[in-house]
């Protein structure tokens, strides 16, 4: 199950990825999709909408469960992908890329401290 | 601990995601339950379902006997065909529905859903004292495969030396596969033409094998549980514990005609079921379609068509994967189950409008 080196982690399942532009890109793990079977829907927030910690800001269905998204960190939605919205499959295809889900503008700099690294994600899956 | 299905290492080898099912741990998806949806509606599917339990019943009264057991006239079944029908209480409450194998004139095969083995193992041997029957529990003995879709039969006939034509819908025959005695049904729940074979476990791999080998040029793909929801769900099937519970009657689930009161012998559940058969029915099944991609599911409140509180609850429901849009069914007060009614369903506090339908949802051409 790929866990790419570079990326921060949450215990629901969610990557997080400190961009140049200073937001950060979210989506879902290989091994939540995996998890899942295949997306078939994905509700997405308004572009602009503020976010608290720990917020739900969206949902994924496959054919037999619901997963919520959970916001990683306090901010305003700066993007969303439109494409997964038309194709929920790329969440199955491409978690990590084409799969991205949104973009926040953190409400702090240092908001990517309290997530876990790699290899405490790979951890979290193997257990 | 769950019981891995005798065909565990296939599974696992061909990179199966697993799920506990009635204390099993079966096959739920391969790669992707959209693409095995579509292989078993275009070309075909191979499923294990070894975790169904199978209850033989042998004896000169095995006929009477479930006659008495079933709601539904099982001594009318002719050797080699079999029969859909419905075990319930004294109440007339259903505690399984199952297909029953008539294989020989004082032989028959009661296939029972996993989850209700032991409820229908227990109900039959109680049901059958007075009888000269015997009532065995063998689905340690069976290993169950079915081949599913549109290219199932020329599959199994590539495999196996059986007359195919002369092998009708709800029949069965002994048939041999790669050198394996089996029995082949031509029964199934997935809505299109289909086979499920019963072989002794140590001998399934190699069915397994063969058929899926046979299957490559047709495009066969190994299919899971998850798959096998939603195929049933958009041929209208009930699944026990959804569609079905020992609350509520065949009368309620639209099953009605499997309960056979012109039949001369007593059955248990009958008087409750001849009362409930002259009552105007409180809540029916319908099916529900609704557009978009969000799914109703099981639980989900129905709300009428003026709002308000529920009227009813969501039994199963998906995004249909052949038809794109979201279907369901629901039980729901008798005056608002015409086809054409406008309904909603609470999907997580959002109102997914939906149209009550005629089920099944989908048939096949």
């Amino acid at each position: 199950m790929s866990v790419p080196e570079e990326l921060h982690y949450t215990e629901e399942h969610e990557w997080v990825d400190a961009r140049d532009t200073g937001n950060v890109r979210i989506g879902i793990t290989e091994y939540a999709q995996d998890q899942l079977g295949d997306v078939v829907f994905v509700d997405l927030p308004e572009v602009g909408k503020e976010l608290s910690v720990g917020e739900v800001f969206g949902e994924v269905e496959s054919t037999k469960s619901v997963s919520e998204l959970f916001a990683p960190m306090a901010g305003q939605v700066a993007a969303i992908n439109e494409a997964v919205s038309e194709s929920p499959d790329l969440i199955n295809d491409d978690p990590y890329g084409s799969g991205w889900l949104i973009e926040i503008t953190p409400a702090d700099a240092s908001s990517t401290a309290g997530l876990l690294n790699a290899e405490a994600y790979t951890r979290l899956i193997s257990d | 601990m769950s019981t891995p299905s005798p065909l565990h290492e296939v599974h696992s080898e061909l990179g199966a995601s697993f799920t506990d099912f009635a204390g099993w741990s079966m096959p739920v998806r391969y790669s992707s339950e959209l693409a095995e949806h579509r292989a078993v509606r275009e070309s075909a599917g191979l499923f294990d379902l070894s975790h169904m339990a199978e209850i033989e019943v042998r004896g000169p009264q095995a006929a009477d006997m479930l006659d008495y057991a079933f709601v539904g006239n099982l001594a009318t079944v002719k050797v080699g065909r079999a029969r859909y029908s419905v075990l319930c209480n004294t109440a007339g409450g259903v505690l399984d529905d199952l297909v029953t194998y008539r294989l020989e004139e004082d032989l028959y095969l009661v296939v029972a859903n996993a989850a209700n083995a032991e409820v229908v193992a227990t109900a039959l041997t109680d049901r059958s004292a007075g009888f000269d029957v015997e009532v065995t529990n063998r689905s340690a003995d069976y290993a169950l495969i079915a081949v599913q879709g549109p290219a199932s039969a020329d599959i199994v006939r590539a495999v196996s030396d059986a007359d195919l034509d002369s092998l009708r819908y709800y029949a069965s025959m002994p048939a041999t596969i790669d050198g394996v005695d089996l029995l082949l049904a031509r029964t199934g729940y997935t809505g299109e033409d289909g086979f499920e074979l019963y072989c002794a476990p140590a001998q399934a791999r190699q069915v397994w094998d063969a058929l899926s080998a046979a299957g490559q040029e047709y495009g066969l793909l190994p299919a899971g549980l998850a798959c096998r929801d939603t195929l049933r769900l958009e041929a209208g099937m009930p699944l026990y514990g959804h569609e079905l519970t020992e609350y509520l009657t065949p009368f309620d689930a639209g099953l009605g005609r499997l309960v056979k009161f012109e039949k001369a012998s007593d059955f248990v559940g009958r008087d409750a079921l001849a009362a409930r058969s002259e009552a105007v029915a409180q809540r029916v099944l319908v099916g529900l379609a609704g557009s978009g991609r969000r799914a109703p599911r099981s639980g989900y409140p129905v709300v009428g068509p003026d709002g308000g509180e529920s009227i009813g609850e969501v039994t199963s429901g998906a995004l249909s994967p052949t038809l794109g849009y979201p279907i369901g069914m629901a039980y729901v007060p008798v005056e608002y189950s015409d086809v054409g009614t406008e309904l909603s369903v609470d999907v997580r506090g959002k109102s997914l409008p939906v149209e009550v339908v005629a089920l099944p949802f989908y048939r096949r051409s």
